[in-house]
């Protein structure tokens, strides 16, 4: 009910409804008004209505530069918050979706251009790299390129084919020839993922967080064939705990908690002193005196209570000193000439903002978490790389193409939605085709109460009703009308 | 007439919600009492089996309509309850809509604007096309919004907490709420209220969902049964029925008798349980209703959900005449296309046919020759089983009847005739897990009692002959027929839409007699090339090949006849050792394969030849020749691998897997190094000078280091092993080929069986602390895990055997949960994209119209048809335009 208070508030303040409204829905809110630049305002309304607002509100006008974030959106704010890094870099550039042609495919592409023949990218690509090995010429080149075109013509998939079907089956029949469980080391013994089946069940259902969250860290620059420089970088993203490098111990003779760490570990992990007492200021509930103390650290609590000290040892217990939230472990391996990080546990957003890491290729491999970072696109992306890397782990040849279906229709309205009754199928407008898939009952039900009506244009609404389908040779009638017939003969 | 086909089409289906008025108006009959028949058997009047609610005993006629059995679908009949009762499908409605409207007005608890900002909102859905989903939460916020208030924003009235008590009992802030009460809330809601709380005023009322007349199915909903001991059986819903009907009688007469007001809520409640198990007895929070014996009845809910429900075991799938099951075997010398079907299934299956002008007589000559004709060498021919008149009377042709029935046979009618060679008929095998598992064949009527068929046809079904079944199905009409040939036919098949690869070719014998064919090229005399030749038909005979004055024929060119012509291919056969430099057509094992313009140059046939997945001679006549051609191709080449087996002699036997004593000994040594080295981990284990590696206990240290030691001990041993078996061993051939088995396989059964696993670990669970009472407590040493050392020839140690079955037994379970698991992900995909199809334009879209993809799979290519996943052969056109020599890569 944010916005309805804030047009209230704003109404009492004398602003005009048709105002007050337009600001609500912009997403501001009063105190945002404040600290919102003019313009920005006046997107929403016009010059003089937000002349008029501000005075009101007896707010300054901001001009642009003043202000380092634009609002954010009410709603978005609450769900992305922990995907929006903090710190925006500023060597990113959106990478185009496609890449520009290079100097051989712009030759292939002009011929092509010529003859008015339109080729997928692939094709193109593929031209190219057999011109520049073969230099063929221009008569030969012709001649490939008019058969290509006769030969890509002949391939293309037939009007009505059910395709759907078809793909589902394509994905569905190796599904039996998959193994149960299996742990594959993505390269690392150290960590383990979740591969065949379970883990093509867990795409296609579209889980919020994968049973083995991963991700795969590549590094930008020069340095990124150092592997110390690489290691170093690990180190500093793996989750610390204070446990970890630390014995903890509560003095109850002095009313304290002693942090006793370990040196080796510390210096493994490269930890100081200094950065722990850093690391514990920043525990939002540790409210305490910490000091040093030779080579401890000594937490005193404000109030001297044994339920206090408790709850600090409870918290420096578990505080974490170094790292980034939700990697576990971090390990690196030499991947042709760089060094690539593998971790247990994902972050994609906190990564992506380490300026040592390459944004373009670094992965995860939870496609909730690509989603909500980067978008729907890459959610898709996401789920045929990891459907199809799956697949091919386990040997089972399955055309790209079908994967591609299936993520398409997973993302097609936005977000990402399951395959079964809480995601597609139970977003099918044909009571009928939802009451044969599951839970029967209640969709009858509501369809009577609600008075849906099932227009009998899917597969399985006709085969319940007897019906010829709508796809494949179903979708195609033949008319014979004997008068008209008749009437032709006769003229 | 006689009237086939589909000419009119359900546009759609309207679903509303039955009011009390039309439950009366559309019953036949008001039922009163609880009893069904009398003592001699007729049904009561006004009784559960009244017979105007249909007739299910032939020979009677329905009471309403007039109809006999299977003409009258039946009519319902009605209970007129005595109080009120709810709808438990309605419950979570009947909540929403009591907490959202006013006790006082019954309006929907918002303010005006509210209202408005609503159905703007459901407009913008509507316009927007917004899913199911979508109204739902709209509907949920609405109703969220609305439980906010405590005062009603129209009439000031108090607004108390409601509460429902599950499964059906409403209290507003602890006094409870009789379904009367209920009712008469529900009824103030005003209609226009009613969209945003989730119910359409034009075919539904909320207060419906409390019920006062209950309607009562027609009997041939719930056919009573007679068992053999004269006793009737009557169905559960009829049970729950004179449950129904019993209390409500007794609630009446307490109830006007004036009885106490707690006897009368005792049996309202009762009525209430009644009418909530005859509509689902799985209710949670109630006890099932159940049969004297104590089995749970199926009441209406369970007769429409699940596998073994209405919809999907009788809605969804339908059984179906003019169909066949039998035991499957093989059969070599049938074409791919074909089945042999048994005599008895052939005259027992019939295809309708029209007589017209044109095929009077022949069809006259046909139905004269009775049911059961056979020629002149007692074979199989077709007879017919009915003739079907204009007016729809079937008449069965017997060999008294025949000629009489064929003198009257006459244009319009329909004969029903028997299977001859050539009908198109579908065959499938379970699971149908794509759509090769269903295909057409041509029939070949034969002796026995099985169908056969073509052993390249068996990876599509995934079928084998340890008795396996199949079903046959006839097509009926010409359309089913026309579209079974021409896309459905086995030869349509061959490449499979998965991967763009074959799914049918050679397996088997087929691949090890190719092998033997080809491999190094062997000469083959007169007589033996004789044999070949006789298999594959009326072909010319390849130039022989003159040595020593006698003449030969080549393997390679007996093959080459049946390679098609123009076919260009190079690639490496199976049998490959990925040399680091390919000698290419000097290859010692004679693994190049190069085939110009139909001819086999070099190189040997195997899997990669024409087996069923990789072949590749298949899969390229099969893309750029047509199914034909590949049919032609797989048939031909198939047949003379048989033959060439034949003539080579194949067998195998345990001493496929002899080695000499000292490559055992070698064996056993290199075994014993590994098993040493474990000892030396589990060693600095205990002693704890152990390296852990990084992220892992010491323990976890020890498994990895443990695992890795014996894996390659294993494989140590395999290669030892295999460096005595040859290609001249028939265990080897098979595996090298890829007939049959791997070399794995083959290094189990003569080098070592290797490290046993449960769930991906050594074996570790048992005894305390060990595995089997034979080792020490805590030993962590290679044999006390489950390393077996021996290989099957050797055979097992006891211990070794145990071990050997845990893993074995792992597998086993394995298995059991895959095929479940992948069966519900299998059915959710179909599910999900079963309605999309490739529309004219290119795009992907759904029964809405909504575009998934603008071009299918980004370039509009049908993978069946791709190359490798690719749109076009470019490798292969850039080889045509330029030749051998110039299109050569480095490679």
């Amino acid at each position: 009910m944010a916005r309805k208070d804030t047009v209230n508030a704003l109404i009492r303040r004398g602003v005009s409804a048709k105002v007050s409204e337009a600001i609500a829905n912009a997403g501001f809110k009063i105190g945002d008004l404040r600290k919102t630049p003019f313009d920005l305002i006046t997107r929403y309304i016009s010059k003089e209505d937000a002349e008029d607002l501000l005075s009101k509100i007896g707010a300054k006008k901001i001009s642009m530069p003043d202000v380092k974030a634009a609002p954010k959106k009410v709603k978005e704010s609450k769900k992305k918050e922990a995907a929006k890094p903090k710190v925006r870099r500023t060597d990113l550039k959106i990478p185009s979706k496609i890449p520009p042609l290079s100097d051989g495919e712009k030759k292939i592409a002009e011929r092509l251009a010529k003859k008015d023949y339109a080729f997928p990218r692939s094709i193109i690509t593929d031209l190219a790299g057999y011109q520049a090995k073969l230099n063929m010429s221009m008569k030969n080149l012709d001649l490939v390129i008019d058969m290509v075109k006769e030969q890509y013509d002949l391939h293309r998939i037939d009007a009505n084919e059910s395709i759907g079907i078809v793909s589902a089956q394509s994905i569905g029949e190796p599904g039996t020839q998959m193994t149960m469980r299996t742990f594959h080391y993505a390269g690392v013994a150290e960590i383990s993922v979740t591969m065949g089946l379970p883990r093509l069940i867990e795409i296609v259902d579209a889980r919020r967080i994968p049973s083995t969250p991963m991700m795969t860290i590549y590094l930008i620059g020069e340095k990124r064939t150092d592997g110390d420089h690489a290691k170093k970088i690990a180190s500093s993203i793996e989750e610390t705990q204070m446990l970890d490098v630390a014995a903890v111990d509560t003095d109850i003779d002095n009313m304290r908690v002693v942090v006793r760490p370990d040196k080796k570990k510390l210096k493994a992990k490269e930890i100081t002193l200094d950065s722990m007492i850093l690391a514990l200021k920043k525990e939002r509930k540790l409210k305490a005196i910490i000091e040093k103390e030779g080579s401890n650290l000594v937490i005193k609590t404000e109030v001297p209570s044994f339920r206090k000290l408790q709850q600090v040892y409870e918290i420096v217990k578990d505080s974490m000193i170094k790292g980034i939230d939700g990697i576990k472990k971090a390990v690196i391996r030499k991947q042709d000439d760089e060094y690539v990080i593998f971790t247990e546990g994902t972050n994609l957003a906190k990564m992506l903002d380490n300026e040592h890491v390459d944004p373009t290729r670094t992965k995860t491999n939870s496609i909730n978490e690509t989603y909500l970072v980067l978008g729907i696109e890459a959610a898709r992306n996401a789920v045929i790389h990891e459907a199809k890397s799956t697949l091919d782990e386990q040997g089972l040849a399955v055309d790209i193409r079908h994967i591609m279906l299936v993520a398409d229709m997973m993302t097609n309205d936005g977000d990402v939605k399951a395959i079964g009754r809480h995601g597609i199928s139970g977003r099918k407008s044909s009571v009928l085709a939802r009451a044969a898939f599951e839970i029967t009952s209640a969709h009858l039900l509501k369809a009577g109460i609600t008075g849906e009506v099932d227009s009998l244009d899917g597969v399985a609404e006709n085969i319940i009703v007897g019906q010829p389908v709508t796809v494949g040779t179903g979708a195609v009638n033949l008319v014979y009308s004997p008068d008209i017939v008749k009437k032709k003969k006769r003229d | 007439m006689i009237r086939r086909g589909v000419n009119k089409r359900i546009h759609g289906i309207l679903f509303s919600h039955v009011s009390p008025e039309e439950v009366r108006r559309m019953s036949a009959v008001k039922i009163i009492t609880a009893d069904t028949y009398d003592d001699d058997g007729f049904p009561i009047e006004m009784g559960l089996m009244d017979p105007h609610m249909g007739v299910i005993e032939p020979g009677l006629r329905c009471k309403t309509c007039g109809s006999k059995v299977d003409e009258c679908p039946g009519h319902f009949g009605h209970i007129d309850l005595a109080m009120p009762v709810i709808h438990v499908g309605f419950v979570k409605d009947i909540k929403r809509l009591l907490q959202s409207t006013c006790r006082d007005c019954g309006k929907v608890l918002l303010t005006s604007s509210q209202i408005e900002e609503e159905e703007d909102l459901r407009h913008m859905l509507e316009h927007l096309g917004g899913d199911l989903t979508e109204f739902e939460k709209l509907m949920k916020k609405t109703a969220k919004d609305a439980v906010k208030y405590t005062v009603c924003p129209h009439c000031n009235a108090e607004q108390l907490k409601i509460t429902l008590d599950k499964p059906t009992t409403f209290r507003e802030e602890g006094h409870k709420l009789t379904p009367k009460e209920v009712r008469e809330r529900l009824e103030k809601i005003p209609d226009d209220n009613l969209m945003p709380l989730g119910l359409n005023p034009e075919v539904s009322r909320p207060e419906w969902m409390i019920l006062t007349a209950l309607p009562v199915p027609p009997v041939t909903v719930r056919p009573s049964i007679t068992l053999d001991s004269g006793d009737r059986s009557e169905d559960d819903l009829t049970h729950k029925l004179v449950d129904v009907l019993r209390i409500n009688q007794r609630l009446r007469e307490n109830r006007d008798s004036g009885a106490p007001q707690l006897i009368v809520e005792d049996l309202w409640e009762l009525l209430q349980y009644h009418i909530t198990t005859y509509f689902d007895n799985q209710t949670s929070g109630i006890p099932p209703a159940r049969h004297r014996s104590g089995r749970p009845l199926k009441t209406l809910v369970q007769r429409l959900k699940g596998k073994e429900g209405r919809f999907r075991s009788n809605l969804s799938g339908k059984r179906v005449n003019f169909s066949a099951r039998t035991v499957i075997s093989p059969d070599p010398m049938l074409s791919i296309n074909e089945v042999g079907i048994p005599w008895h299934a052939a005259r027992e299956l019939t295809i309708p046919i029209k007589v017209t002008n044109f095929n009077l007589e022949i069809i006259k000559e046909l139905v004269l020759r009775g049911p059961e004709p056979v020629d002149e060498f007692e074979g199989y021919m077709p007879g017919v089983n009915y003739v079907i008149r204009e007016d729809g009377r079937r008449i069965k042709v017997t060999d008294t009847n025949s000629e009489v029935v064929a003198e009257n046979v006459d244009v319009g009618q329909l004969i029903e005739r028997q299977m001859t060679d050539g009908d198109i008929v579908l065959f499938n095998r379970q699971p149908s897990l794509h759509r090769m598992s269903m295909m057409a064949h041509r029939i070949r009527v034969m002796e026995g009692k099985t169908f056969r068929f073509q052993l390249c046809v068996c990876p599509p079904y995934n079928a084998d002959f340890d008795g396996d079944e199949m079903n046959l199905h006839v097509l009926q009409s010409p359309e089913a027929i026309a579209e079974g040939r021409i896309l459905m036919l086995v030869q349509e098949n061959i490449l499979s839409p998965r991967f763009g690869g074959p799914v049918i070719g050679g397996i088997h014998d087929y691949i090890s007699g190719s092998f033997f064919l080809t491999h190094k090229n062997p000469l083959f005399t007169k007589a033996e090339a004789s044999i070949i030749m006789s298999r594959v038909g009326q072909v010319d005979w390849p130039d022989p090949v003159e040595v020593d004055g006698e003449e030969f024929w080549s393997g390679k060119d007996l093959f080459s006849i049946s390679i098609p012509d123009g076919l260009n291919l190079t690639y490496k056969s199976s049998i490959c050792q990925n040399c680091d430099s390919c000698k290419k057509k000097d290859c010692d094992i004679d693994a190049y394969v190069k085939i110009r313009d139909g001819k086999l140059l070099y190189g040997t046939m195997d899997e990669k030849a024409l087996g069923a997945f990789k072949g590749k001679i298949l899969d390229k006549t099969a893309r750029t020749m047509g199914s034909d051609e590949a049919r032609k191709f797989l048939e031909m080449s198939t047949k003379m691998a048989v033959s060439a087996i034949m003539i080579h002699g194949f067998s195998t036997s345990i001493d496929d897997e002899d080695i000499p004593m000292d490559a055992r000994m070698q064996i056993l040594e290199s075994l014993d190094q590994a098993t040493k080295k474990v000892r030396g981990y589990v060693d600095a284990y205990n002693d704890g000078t152990l390296e852990a590696m990084p992220g892992r206990s010491l323990a976890e240290t020890l498994e990895v280091e443990a695992m890795r030691v014996l894996g390659k001990a294993r494989d140590d041993a395999g290669k030892i092993a295999s460096k005595y078996l040859g290609l001249e061993n028939s265990a080897v051939v098979m595996a090298r080929s890829g007939a049959r088995g791997s070399m794995l396989n083959l290094s189990q059964m003569a080098g070592c069986i290797g490290q046993q696993a449960v769930r991906g670990g050594r074996l570790s669970r048992g005894y305390q602390d060990r595995t089997l009472p034979h080792f020490q407590k805590g030993d962590l040493g290679a044999a006390a895990k489950g390393f077996v050392k021996n290989c099957y020839k050797t055979g097992l140690a006891p211990t070794e055997y145990f071990f050997h079955s845990m893993g074995g037994r792992e597998g086993l379970v394995d298995t059991a949960v895959r095929t479940s698991r992948s069966g519900y992900m299998q059915r959710r995909l179909i599910n999900a994209l079963e309605d999309l199809k490739v529309t004219h334009d290119g795009s992907v879209r759904n029964t809405a119209g909504t575009i998934i993809q603008f071009k299918f799979g980004e370039d509009g290519v049908d993978p069946s048809r791709g190359i490798d996943g690719k749109a076009a052969d470019i490798d292969d056109i850039i080889f045509q335009v330029l030749g051998d020599e110039d299109s050569k890569k480095e490679d």
